[in-house]
């Protein structure tokens, strides 16, 4: 790449991007949320699996379109999912996310890059009826 | 100006002019090709403007010392400088705002609400930059009137039969944007203007993206009102341009009330000023519009029409050499006949990816759905990368946006 000036586009992450890790859908999934970032128009669709007391993600698998950052970081954050304690969800915050992807994300792109997180946590949030909404967007928080 | 005025510009001497095109990031010298966003301000721009905070700034209109009239004879000045540019009959139609956007609601207010209502109609198009778009689409919320929109066919071109059933005895206003900022179409305007008229409509033409780039003269197009913005022509942010006939502007209520603005004010009433002044209301933009006016001069020396023709020509000269990969898909009408921009994506990399990886070359150009998003809905894209050219820019900055695009491209192969 010419000067290399932003390494937000290492291999971890292009590797994601074209090869999303637990891409598609679960069936009996325990609930399903939806979210989008409408300045980019990122989308992710995601199903949770959780265990039977309910404490325990057992699976996710997404669906989505947009940027690389966005479904790398949704891919990257499946894979984080399993087998995570729901209370761990809910404590993630953004620099999670950023640590996870192991890369530099610009300020202008950090809706893009917690959009999967934020579905994650809204979804859990909506199913123990915490939170009343239809769908997440990354417009008005970060 | 005659023959000169078929040479090419001589984009040597232009560039000495802008010192922020030295800038390097990285060691890679800047290739800004954001220019449909805002241009670069040249030398002449940031004196007038340093010129006028060091030796004549003052408040205009009321005062009696010498600076006060210095600045106010500047300032009115300008007014005209700018009616001259665009071909306006004189400073009372040339009303100064902040952008083209309050130009299009200035109109929208004054004009719109007092004048819709329901069973009117605004036609505009499915190209319409949010500016007008949003405007008149909330304003027809407001007074009961019904927006409608010309299709955009595939190669980018408005479906004028789509306009002649549009427009009809029902329509109040065609609000149409002049050169699309995403598609590089160049509508005609004039038969725009003409249809409206013949359904006793009016016409307002956004010039965002043809005043800086082309020979534009409002009379002969014989719009109603026209809007355009100085932060996209060489002049600073700030300031805008309402161009109206001089009669609807003078039966229009202003819609900003305040100072300057007034004649003669009492506890119970108040008059207006004569135009422009009555739609300019609390001290004005007024370094700001002296210095558009110092842009207009400095696009004149140049000559519009030699503006108009480099634009064109790096525009097609990018149109050919992205259309020479195939999975480029580019925007809007062929490279020969469009403004002086390129709107594309490259295979399914979102436009957002794309101007990430090309700013590593230093390669400034916008990714995004530039303020038209119902477009790009219908487009079928969430966004588009737009590489936009202007007096400054060389087929060098285009063979390096090139090299950069193909970069992209491998690393998402
Ligand atoms: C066609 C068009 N109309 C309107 C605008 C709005 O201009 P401004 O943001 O200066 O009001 C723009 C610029 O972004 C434009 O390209």
């Amino acid at each position: 790449m010419g000067i290399g000036g932003s390494d937000m586009y290492r291999q971890q992450i292009l590797d994601h991007y074209k090869n999303p890790r637990n891409y598609g859908e679960i069936e009996d999934a325990t609930f399903t949320h939806t979210g989008e970032n409408p300045m980019c128009g990122d989308t992710i669709e995601m199903d949770v699996v959780l265990s039977e007391d309910e404490e325990t993600i057992e699976h996710v698998a997404f669906r989505g379109d947009g940027c690389a950052i966005s479904q790398a970081s949704a891919s990257m954050l499946s894979e984080r999912l399993q087998g995570m304690a729901v209370e761990d969800l809910r404590t993630m915050d953004r620099d999670d996310v950023i640590d996870m992807l192991g890369v530099d994300i610009s300020p202008m792109r950090v809706k893009c890059a917690v959009l999967a997180e934020k579905v994650a946590q809204d979804g859990t949030d909506i199913y123990f009826g915490e939170l009343d909404v239809e769908k997440t967007t990354t417009e008005d928080d970060d | 100006m005659g023959l000169s005025e078929t040479d090419v510009l001589d984009v040597e001497r232009i560039r000495a002019d802008f010192p922020i095109l030295e800038r390097e990031f990285d060691g890679e010298q800047l290739a800004y090709l954001d220019n449909s966003a805002t241009s670069q301000t040249p030398e002449p721009v940031v004196e007038a403007i340093a010129h006028y905070y060091r030796h004549t700034n003052a408040n205009v209109h009321r005062g009696l010392h010498q600076l006060s009239q210095e600045a106010s004879i500047a300032y009115e000045n300008a007014h005209d400088r700018v009616a001259e540019f665009i071909g306006a009959d004189g400073r009372e139609e040339v009303v100064f705002t902040k952008n083209t956007t309050e130009s299009l609601n200035t109109i929208a207010y004054a004009w719109g609400l007092a004048e819709l209502g329901p069973g009117d109609e605004v036609v505009m198009t499915e190209m319409e930059h949010h500016a007008a778009l949003v405007t008149w689409q909330q304003i027809a919320k407001k007074t009961g009137a019904t927006v409608k929109y010309i299709r955009v066919d595939e190669d980018g071109y408005l479906d004028m039969d789509h306009a002649r059933e549009l427009v009809t005895d029902d329509t109040e206003m065609v609000s149409v944007v002049h050169v699309s900022n995403t598609l590089g179409t160049v509508n005609p305007v004039s038969d725009l203007a003409d249809l409206a008229h013949d359904h006793d409509a009016l016409c307002f033409v956004d010039g965002a993206q043809s005043v800086p780039h082309m020979p534009v003269d409002v009379g002969e197009m014989d719009a109603d009102f026209f809007a355009f913005s100085g932060h996209k022509m060489c002049g600073p942010t700030g300031i805008g341009v309402l161009y109206g006939k001089e009669h609807l502007l003078e039966e229009m209520q202003p819609y900003l009330y305040g100072g300057m603005m007034i004649s003669k004010v009492t506890f119970e009433d108040s008059t207006w000023h004569e135009l422009p002044w009555k739609f300019e209301a609390g001290t004005p933009v007024i370094c700001q519009g002296i210095a558009l006016a110092e842009a207009c001069d400095y696009l004149d020396d140049i000559g519009m029409e030699r503006v108009d023709r480099h634009g064109r020509s790096l525009a097609e000269y990018a149109y050919d050499r992205l259309s020479e990969f195939d999975d480029i898909d580019i925007l809007g009408p062929p490279g020969d006949d469009r403004g002086a921009l390129v709107s594309f994506n490259l295979g399914d990399v979102h436009a957002h990816d794309t101007s990430e990886i090309l700013n590593d070359f230093a390669v400034a150009i916008r990714a995004g759905d530039h303020c038209t998003q119902p477009l790009h809905d219908k487009l079928g894209v969430p966004a588009s990368a737009r590489a936009s050219f202007y007096i400054y820019n060389t087929r060098e900055e285009v063979d390096k946006l090139v090299r950069a695009v193909d970069a992209t491209r491998e690393l998402f192969a």
